[in-house]
């Protein structure tokens, strides 16, 4: 019963990664960009979830649509200022960008408000937990799963069945190409901002939910992980940011269990450097040689 | 005689830096450096090294490494355990610190190298947190409480070691070794077609980029009286990413210069954390955005001076390096 | 090439040197004697991790400095200088040596964490100022492998003895037999105590089944927890810091383990129930320093005097013990008649049977005070007296 209680308890943490990576792996896939400050979004989406639900009373879904708006405004403007000057610039400038910005977002917010922790309110939405067989699942954790598939599925949906997601495709084939074949790859690109911070913010007022306690730092640690979890999945690949967060999650879980608590963040940087080292294009992906 | 004069001026430089030397020691003993300002002055000879080290590696080698606190942690535990446990002296704790480092060096790069911009970065990271996980871990070096470590730096051991990193890398940078590596940082493949050994000179540059950053972690623990894995995360890992970058990513006195700067910015903002924070995020994103290249670009700050003599004398600068 | 870069560095480095000789001479002046007031540091997580320990000391010692200033020490006023090391070792070994060396305080009134308060001694040690840490628990800080730190002093009980009140209460007062711990490793504080307490537990007839650990900024424990419960403990001592304890309690009921939790001072912050709830945190419990809910009148005078001075805010431990560190220091520069740091640390060492609002202070040859420590219990998210316990 253990192991299964163990597997819920990864299930359910891997569920935010897989949010969380969502959000990264469209961005990457788009404009080949390791948008550090994705996690960040992430952060600001709880905070204003939070505002929302105290100091505006407001039920945890009208919040929860409040902070995906914001953030979607919030990325496009991210992506606006920093990132589309950058397009042509080398990937170091446009990764010391990403930095920046990340670090502007923590340490904007600290000075703005302090660096003190907040807590959600408790029973925002009240669930009962289910008890099958001994295994406790909390309605929370089922509720996060519910969402991060549902939100899989319209990202897939959106990729690839409208025309819009097919803009996305075409730009992140060849961006000239598309320009050349009249898409406007300027407003394509926002849109997939637009989306994936609208995720992230998503991610954040759910994380504030289930795990109580925000602080403006708290984007860094999920952050990374949702890379890796990206990175595991097969970068681009929405399913594959899905399954690498969900598997990272039961991976972190699983060495907590077997008393390694404490080497739970270094496994999941092994994980990746291990992926990095011996397949690069993660487990859903296909091998892409690099052209002169 | 070109060679003469070059080395003649090489001396004389060598000499003045001892001079200065001197003098401050003279200021030091005679109190007009109270250990205030002695502090500040040891941590920016240890940021100086840092900044020289990264240079190295992102500056010259183009390869994108955000992990360099691991290394620097490496150092600065390596070190710390020959003085205190082992009871050794400490110039053998400071080579140890470099030795160790680099052997890191080499270990974590001879894999991760062959990954590109933004994953090796990542990889670098990754690196960095593991090591810092490790030693949080390793009850040995006192776990999350650290190690306390004697004051064992003086003024003449960190200028020295300042000095001789600036020349080794000052040199290794206008030698054949340094040449094929500016070659990996402008085209890698085409450095490859030209028979150069990439992956070699990447590895190269990485171990050696790690040996002084082992040594200012050597520094860095007998400076500080304790060193614990939370003063080696990833903010410190950009704190020096940015003197790198914000001094011109391929300038040695840039880097240089912005590693003094900032930390004398930071030792005044020091009651300020979060202003100094947000000061440095707009720096990096000004930067990037307007002046992609740095301060002083790939070009070093002697080449202002040279303006004058060069039309004479005809160019040697060698600064005619394209940008990253 | 070569010359022209060792030209570059060496003239910044000049330049550095410049700049920084000019400020040093500057800043040489303004000696404490003279004016009339004694200079005392004060070195606190005023940001970061813990900010809400440094805020509270800070607090504390304010309110005792404004109450020591209307009489004045033989004519002499107290002035605290604050430096904030934001939660960091590094940066409170910066502030030390900026408070010693350039603000040339007559003591220090050290961090209110013991990693923060370790990473000064040294420095109070090399320059022979007395560094007086408010609610640093940890053993070590004092003494080191046998070895007094006679410059090093502290207002609050240590660590052991916190341990040994809890295992003692855990086996007494809530007669468990088996008990699990969960420490936080990143912290001198919480291994201490979870060691004095695993050691009293076994010795008195108990049994540690389960042992865990996490680091501080962790959000998700229900890994860990899950092993805990599968062990099935009658009892879980849990000693951290509140940010983490919190959610710790949190997911722990969720999971339905429902056994008493206990932990140490660290629990004591408002964001606790903030971030655990009410409800989960039935049925835990805490050691701590003072209980603003004591009766006794030195309490409820500081009590009314902080409510007053703070906008009703209710002062917890930290406070209490910043206030009293304010009148240990006061109360020694007064019988060393000086504020010559090496007097000072005479007279500190010599304190005894000084009335403070955390009970009587005298120290023992290590400079640990022995006094009493209360326990409390979290009723509707409330502390509640429960009892003294006298060493």
């Amino acid at each position: 019963m253990e192991i299964i209680q163990q597997l819920v308890n990864g299930v359910s943490l891997g569920s935010i990664y897989a949010l969380i990576a969502l959000g990264y792996t469209m961005v990457y896939g788009i404009v080949k960009l390791i948008n550090f400050a994705h996690g960040d979004v992430f952060m600001v989406g709880a905070f204003i979830g939070f505002y929302c639900i105290s100091i505006f009373h407001l039920g945890f879904f009208p919040a929860l649509v409040i902070a995906m708006v914001a953030c979607a405004i919030f990325g496009v403007l991210i992506e606006r200022i920093a990132y589309k000057p950058l397009r042509n610039a080398t990937r170091i400038a446009a990764l010391i960008t990403a930095i920046g910005v990340s670090l502007f977002i923590e340490y904007g917010t600290i000075y703005a408000r302090g660096a003190q922790p907040e807590a959600y309110p408790s029973n925002i939405v009240p669930l009962k937990s289910l008890e099958l067989f001994g295994v406790k699942i909390s309605g929370q954790s089922l509720l996060i799963l519910g969402t991060s598939v549902f939100l899989m599925i319209l990202l897939q949906f959106i990729v690839h069945k409208t025309k819009i997601g097919k803009a996305m495709r075409a730009v992140s084939h060849d961006m000239d190409a598309a320009r050349l074949m009249g898409i406007n790859v300027n407003n394509t690109i926002s849109a997939t901002f637009a989306i994936g911070s609208a995720l992230a913010g998503a991610a954040g007022v759910i994380f504030g939910m289930y795990y109580t306690k925000i602080e403006p730092l708290m984007g860094i640690i999920p952050g990374l992980k949702a890379f890796v979890a990206a990175v595991l999945g097969g970068i681009g690949i929405i399913p594959g940011a899905m399954t690498g967060g969900l598997l990272l999650g039961v991976i972190e879980a699983l060495v907590s269990a077997s008393g390694y608590s404490l080497w739970r963040d270094g496994v999941a940087f092994v994980v990746l450097i291990l992926i990095l080292i011996f397949r690069p294009a993660g487990l859903f992906g296909k091998n892409v040689r690099e052209k002169v | 005689m070109k060679t003469l004069k070059q080395t003649k001026t090489f001396w004389i430089w060598i000499a003045a830096a001892v001079v200065f030397a001197v003098v401050t020691q003279f200021l030091i003993n005679g109190g007009t450096l109270n250990s205030f300002y002695v502090n500040t002055l040891f941590f920016i000879g240890i940021n100086i090294i840092l900044a020289a080290s990264l240079h190295l590696i992102i500056g010259i080698t183009g390869q994108f490494s955000i992990g360099h606190a691991g290394f620097l942690a490496v150092g600065a535990y390596a070190s710390a355990i020959v003085t205190t446990k082992l009871s050794l002296p400490f110039p053998v704790a400071l080579l140890a610190g470099g030795v160790v480092a680099a052997i890191a060096g080499l270990v974590i790069g001879i894999p991760t190298l062959r990954l590109r911009g933004d994953y090796l970065a990542i990889a670098t990271l990754g690196f960095g947190e593991i090591m810092r996980i490790v030693f949080l871990n390793m009850d040995y070096v006192g776990g999350a409480s650290g190690m306390t470590v004697a004051h064992l730096i003086t003024w003449p051991w960190l200028f020295a070691c300042v000095l001789i990193t600036i020349v080794v890398i000052v040199n290794f940078t206008n030698s054949t070794h340094g040449r094929a590596c500016i070659s990996v940082r402008e085209n890698e493949i085409a450095a490859d077609a030209m028979g150069i050994n990439t992956t070699y000179y990447k590895v190269m540059a990485f171990a050696i980029g790690a040996f002084f950053a082992g040594i200012a972690g050597a520094l860095h623990a007998h400076n500080f009286y304790i060193i614990q894995p939370t003063n080696f995360g990833f903010l410190k890992s950009f704190d020096i990413l940015i003197f790198v970058v914000l001094g011109g990513l391929g300038s040695m006195s840039g880097a240089v210069i912005a590693a003094i700067l900032l930390t004398i910015i930071s030792t005044f903002l020091a009651d300020f954390p979060e202003v100094r924070m947000v000061v440095y995020s707009l720096v990096l994103i000004a930067m990037m955005l307007f002046r992609p290249q740095g301060l002083l670009g790939t070009r070093e700050i002697t080449s202002f001076f040279k303006v004058g003599k060069s039309a004479k004398g005809g160019s040697q600068d060698a600064s005619k390096q394209t940008v990253a | 090439m070569r010359k022209k870069k060792v030209a570059g560095i060496f003239m910044s480095l000049m330049m550095a040197a410049g700049v920084m000789a000019g400020c040093g001479s500057a800043s040489t002046s303004g000696d404490a004697e003279k004016g009339g007031t004694i200079k005392i540091g004060a070195n606190l997580e005023l940001s970061g991790g813990v900010a809400s320990y440094g805020q509270s000391v800070k607090e504390g010692v304010e309110l005792a400095f404004e109450e020591i200033n209307k009489k004045g020490i033989d004519g002499k006023k107290l002035k605290l200088v604050t430096v904030d090391n934001k939660s960091d070792a590094a940066e409170a070994t910066n502030g030390a040596i900026k408070l010693v060396s350039q603000d040339k305080v007559s003591a220090i009134i050290g961090s209110a964490t013991s990693t923060n308060t370790l990473a000064q001694v040294q420095i109070a040690q090399d320059n022979k100022v007395p560094l007086i840490t408010p609610t640093a628990t940890n053993a070590t800080i004092t003494n080191k492998d046998g070895k007094v730190n006679d410059f090093v002093f502290r207002t609050c009980f240590i660590d052991p003895f916190q341990g040994t009140v809890a295992a003692t209460f855990a086996l007494d007062t809530l007669k468990v037999k088996s008990a699990a711990v969960i420490i936080d490793s990143s912290s001198d504080y919480s291994k201490g105590l979870a060691s004095s307490f695993k050691a009293n537990f076994k010795k008195n007839g108990g049994t540690i089944v389960a042992e865990e650990a996490y680091v501080a900024k962790d959000t998700d424990f229900n890994a860990i927890l899950t092993n805990i419960k599968a062990k099935n403990p009658d009892y879980v001592f849990l000693p951290g810091f509140y940010e983490e304890v919190g959610l710790i309690v949190k997911q722990a009921r969720a999971l339905g383990i429902n056994v008493p939790i206990m932990g140490g001072d660290g629990w004591d912050s408002p964001k606790l129930v903030e971030i655990a709830g009410a409800d989960p945190l039935k049925n835990t419990f805490i050691t701590n320093h003072y209980s603003s809910g004591d009766s006794d009148k030195k309490v409820q005078e500081f009590v009314s005097a902080f409510k007053a001075k703070y906008d009703g805010k209710s002062p917890d431990a930290f406070a209490a013990l910043g206030y009293d560190t304010a009148y240990f220091v006061a109360d020694a520069i007064k019988r060393a008649g000086s504020s010559d740091p090496k007097k000072i640390q005479k007279a500190l060492e010599s304190t005894d049977g000084l009335q403070l609002v955390s009970g009587n202070l005298k120290l023992d040859k290590n400079h640990d005070p022995i006094k009493a420590a209360v326990i409390l219990e979290y009723v509707n998210g409330q502390q509640q007296f429960k009892t003294k316990v006298n060493p």
